[in-house]
C-alpha cells in the first residue's frame, strides 16, 4: 500500500484521529475479550500521516521512557513496521501493554502539536499496532550485551521491576526478577482487567521478552519475609537491588458495616477475577460473589475497571458511587467512556456513611449522603461538604471499595535504612536512590498509587542511576 | 514447582505431607503459615507451617480434607509436585518472655497449628499443659508428638471413644478453676466456635488468651484485605497482623459469617471435583 501525494496531503490536515475499531458495549459487557481491536496496517499508516515529523517533538517529552514517537511514526510512515518496533524498542520494554494503559492523553498525545487544532495523532493506539504487529510476527530475540559481572535484585515484577530488570539486563547485568505472586506483572496481572489488557495473549508474551533478555525471574519469593532485603546482599550476593512493589495496601472507608459479606476492596474484587480467573468458575476454582446491584465507590481507573469487570461477572446493575463531581473524577476519559457505554450508572456528590447488613451478615444497602462542593481543599479540588439530611438507601448486595491503596509495607518494615515518606512511601531521589547504599526504589513505592508509565519511567531512571552506581564498585 | 518428599495418613480425613521448599525452611517460625496452590488453574490457600527442617529444606503442613482443594492435595503422592507454595507468611508468635505454665488447646485439625506453638514454648523452658480433643478417636492427631513436648497431655472425643467423653473446654474450666496452679496463657487453636467457646470462658478469668485464625485468603502478603477481622474494635488483616490475636479481642461473629461467604461456591467446586473423579478426569 503506497499512499499518493494527495492523499497524504488530505491525511495531514485531517482533524480527527482515525476511530480504532471495537467491540460493540452490548456485545463485550457478556466477555472478558479485549475492547478495542486496535488499527490495521492501512489506518496505521494512515494516522501515521497525521504526524508532521516536527524537528523540537513536543511529544517526547511526555513520554516517561523517552521513546523517539517521531523516530517511530517516520518508520510507520515508510511501512517499516520491523524497523519501527526495534526504534520503539530501544527505550519501552513493554509496548503492547504502554499501547493498551498509558494515559496517552495526558502523556506523549497531550503534547502533540496537532492537538491544538484538533485531535493529537493517536500516539498509543500506533505504539500498540507496531507492539501488535510484531507479537503476532513473532518477536526477535535480542543480543546479549557482554556481562558487567554485576548481580541486580529487582523486587516487584509490576510495571516499574519488569522495565528496571529489562534494561539492567540489556546493560549486560545479571538481574533476578523476584515476585511474591505465582504469577508475574504485578497490577498489570491482578489489577487491569483482561478486556483492557490481555494476560496470556499480551502480557505474558511481553513478560517473556523481559525473560528473553537474560531476566531470572522467581516467583513465589516474597522480599521481607522469604528472604530480606539485607540477605539479598549479605547472603545472595547482589550488588544492588531494585525495589518496585508497588502500592499493594487496600484503603478502606473505615465506615460502620465495611466487614460484612459482599464488601471487597478492589484489590481483592480484581484479584479473585483477574489473576485468579474468578469468572471462569468451577473450571478455575476461585470464586467470586455478586449480588444483582452493585456499587463501586471511588472514581479513579481502578473504579471503573470494578465496575465493567462487575458488568461482565454478571450483575445487572453496576453503581459508580463518588463523593466529587465529574470534573474530579481521576479516571482517565476513556476509561469513563467505555464504562458509561456499558451502562455503569454516575452517582456522582454521593458518599458513602454506612453499610447496612442483613440478618446473616450480608449487605443489603449502603447509606450515603448527597455532597456539594466547597472551597478547594489541600489537593486544590473542590472539597466536598455533605448536605444535612440528604441522606438516603442504595439498596446494593455487593459493595466494591476502590478509593486507593497505599504502599505495601513489607519490605520497608523489614530493612534497615530506608528512609519513609509520610504515607509509607520510600524516600527516592529522582535517581531512583534511597537513602541507602545501593537500595534504589521506583514505582507506586515512592510516588504512591500512580500510573503504569510513571512507575515504568521511575523503573528506566533506576535502571541508568543503578548501572553508573555499579560502574563505581 | 515444589516437590512433596513425604506423605501421611494421620487419620480417615488428615493428612500430613513435608514439602520441599528450602527458602522458606530456612526462615519458617511457630505461628506462621504458608500459601500453596496444587495446581494451574487452583486456588491460594492457607496452611499452618506444622513443622520444619532447615537441613532438609522442607516444611510440614497437615491438613483436614473438608474442601475441594484439601481433598485434591491429598490425592497427590510423593514426587508430585504442588505449582505453587510461598512463606513463610505472618508473623511469628510471640513468646512469653518470663517462664512460665501454658495452656494448649488443640481442637481437630487445630492440632496441627497448635503443635509448633506448644514446641517452641516447651523449647523455650516454658512448662505446657495440653488440651487436645477431636469428634472421635480415629481422628485425633499427633498425639504422641503433642505427648513429648507437653507436661501434661489432656484427651477428649466428643464420643468418648478416648480420654474424656466431652469437649476440650470441659477439661480447661478444671484448670481454669484450680486456684493452685496459676495459668500463664492460654493458646486455643481449632474450629472457629471452639475457639469462641474458649474466649468467652476465660474472659471472667483474665487470663491471657490468644487464637490462631485462618480466615479465607488470597494473596497473604496484605495486598487484598479478604482476611480482614476486627480485634478490639479495629480491623486487622489476618496474613499480615495475623495469624495469632488475642482471643478476648476477636469479633468471632463477623468472622464467623465471613468465613461463610463461599459455602454455596465450595459445594459446588466439591461436587464438580468428586463428579470428575469418579470420571476419572480428576487430573
Amino acid at each position: 500500500m503506497s499512499l499518493d501525494k494527495e492523499t497524504i496531503k488530505e491525511l495531514r490536515k485531517l482533524k480527527e484521529k482515525h476511530p480504532m475499531p471495537e467491540q460493540d458495549p452490548r456485545e463485550r459487557i457478556k466477555n472478558f475479550d479485549e475492547v478495542p481491536f486496535g488499527y490495521d496496517q492501512e489506518t496505521a499508516v494512515k494516522e501515521a500521516m497525521r504526524c508532521l515529523q516536527c524537528k523540537d517533538a513536543k511529544c517526547v517529552e511526555g513520554c516517561p521512557v523517552e521513546v523517539d514517537i517521531p523516530g517511530f511514526i517516520k518508520l510507520i510512515q515508510e511501512e517499516k513496521f520491523d524497523e519501527g518496533i526495534k526504534k520503539l524498542k530501544e527505550k519501552n520494554n513493554l509496548p503492547a501493554v504502554c499501547g493498551r494503559v498509558c494515559p496517552q492523553e495526558s502523556q506523549c498525545e497531550s503534547f502533540c502539536v496537532r492537538g491544538k487544532k484538533g485531535q493529537p495523532v493517536a500516539i498509543g493506539r500506533l505504539e500498540r499496532f507496531l507492539a501488535d504487529y510484531e507479537l503476532a510476527k513473532g518477536v526477535e530475540k535480542p543480543e546479549k550485551p557482554a556481562p558487567s559481572g554485576k548481580r541486580v535484585a529487582v523486587v516487584g515484577s509490576g510495571p516499574a521491576g519488569l522495565t528496571a530488570a529489562g534494561d539492567l539486563a540489556r546493560m549486560g547485568h545479571e538481574v533476578v526478577l523476584y515476585e511474591a505472586f505465582h504469577a508475574t506483572g504485578g497490577v498489570l496481572r491482578y489489577g487491569i482487567p483482561e478486556f483492557r489488557l490481555p494476560k496470556e495473549k499480551i502480557l505474558q508474551r511481553e513478560v517473556d521478552y523481559i525473560a528473553s533478555l537474560g531476566v531470572d525471574i522467581r516467583t513465589n519469593v516474597v522480599i521481607g519475609k522469604t528472604i530480606t532485603v539485607d540477605e539479598l546482599f549479605d547472603e545472595e550476593g547482589f550488588h544492588a537491588v531494585f525495589i518496585g512493589t508497588g502500592a499493594g495496601l487496600p484503603q478502606f472507608l473505615g465506615i460502620p458495616g465495611e466487614n460484612c459479606n459482599g464488601v471487597y476492596s478492589a484489590n481483592e474484587f480484581l484479584t479473585r477475577t483477574n489473576l485468579m480467573k474468578a469468572y471462569k468458575f468451577p473450571e478455575w476454582d476461585t470464586p467470586i460473589k455478586l449480588a444483582k446491584k452493585v456499587a463501586v465507590v471511588g472514581a479513579g481507573n481502578v473504579a471503573m475497571d470494578s465496575a465493567r469487570t462487575a458488568l461482565r461477572l454478571g450483575a445487572e446493575e453496576v453503581h459508580i458511587v463518588y463523593r466529587r463531581s465529574d470534573k474530579e473524577m481521576p479516571a482517565r476519559a476513556e476509561e469513563i467512556e467505555h464504562a458509561k457505554e456499558e451502562g455503569v450508572i454516575f452517582n456522582l456528590l454521593t458518599n458513602p456513611v454506612k453499610i447496612i447488613a442483613d440478618e446473616n451478615g450480608w449487605v443489603k444497602g449502603m447509606e450515603c449522603i448527597k455532597m456539594e462542593l466547597g472551597e478547594p481543599d489541600e489537593s486544590g479540588r473542590a472539597r466536598p461538604v455533605p448536605i444535612k439530611g440528604s441522606e438516603f438507601i442504595f439498596d446494593v448486595g455487593t459493595v466494591v471499595i476502590a478509593i486507593g491503596n497505599s504502599p505495601n509495607p513489607l519490605i520497608p518494615q523489614t530493612t534497615s535504612g530506608l528512609e519513609l515518606g509520610k504515607k509509607g512511601t520510600i524516600k527516592a531521589d529522582s535517581d531512583g536512590a534511597t537513602t541507602r547504599k545501593g537500595i534504589f526504589a521506583g514505582g507506586d513505592i515512592v510516588t504512591g498509587a500512580a500510573t503504569v508509565i510513571l512507575a515504568m519511567g521511575a523503573g528506566k531512571v533506576a535502571a541508568r542511576a543503578i548501572d553508573r552506581y555499579l560502574s563505581t564498585l | 514447582m515444589f516437590k512433596i518428599v513425604t506423605k501421611k495418613v494421620l487419620s480417615e480425613v488428615n493428612k500430613l505431607m513435608e514439602i520441599e521448599a528450602p527458602l522458606v525452611a530456612r526462615k519458617a517460625q511457630p505461628g506462621q503459615f504458608i500459601i500453596l496452590r496444587v495446581r494451574e488453574n487452583g486456588e491460594r490457600i492457607p496452611l499452618t507451617i506444622a513443622d520444619s527442617d532447615k537441613e532438609k529444606g522442607t516444611i510440614t503442613i497437615i491438613f483436614q480434607e473438608v474442601g475441594k482443594t484439601t481433598k485434591e492435595l491429598g490425592t497427590l503422592e510423593v514426587g508430585e509436585y504442588l505449582s505453587d507454595f510461598v512463606g513463610p507468611l505472618g508473623r511469628p508468635m510471640e513468646l512469653p518472655t518470663a517462664p512460665g505454665r501454658v495452656v494448649a488447646v488443640g481442637g481437630g485439625v487445630g492440632i496441627a497449628p497448635i503443635y509448633p506453638k506448644v514446641k517452641a514454648f516447651h523449647d523455650a523452658g516454658m512448662e505446657v499443659v495440653s488440651i487436645i480433643g477431636a469428634r472421635t478417636a480415629d481422628l485425633l492427631i499427633l498425639e504422641d508428638e503433642m505427648r513429648a513436648v507437653s507436661k501434661e497431655l489432656h484427651i477428649c472425643t466428643d464420643d468418648g471413644t478416648k480420654g474424656h467423653h466431652g469437649f476440650v473446654s470441659d477439661i480447661l474450666q478444671k484448670m481454669l478453676d484450680d486456684k493452685s496452679q496459676k495459668i500463664d496463657e492460654i493458646i486455643a487453636v481449632g474450629p472457629l466456635p471452639m475457639m469462641r467457646v474458649i474466649a468467652n470462658q476465660t474472659r471472667p478469668y483474665g487470663v491471657k488468651t490468644l487464637v490462631s485464625l485462618n480466615p479465607i485468603m488470597v494473596d497473604g502478603t496484605g495486598m487484598c484485605g479478604c482476611c480482614r477481622v476486627s480485634v478490639g474494635g479495629e480491623t486487622k488483616f489476618s496474613c499480615v497482623d495475623g495469624p495469632v490475636f488475642d482471643a478476648h479481642e476477636v469479633d468471632f461473629d463477623e468472622l464467623t459469617r465471613r468465613s461463610r461467604t463461599y459455602l454455596d461456591e465450595e459445594k459446588i467446586a466439591l461436587e464438580k471435583f468428586e463428579h470428575d473423579c469418579r470420571c476419572g478426569g480428576g487430573k
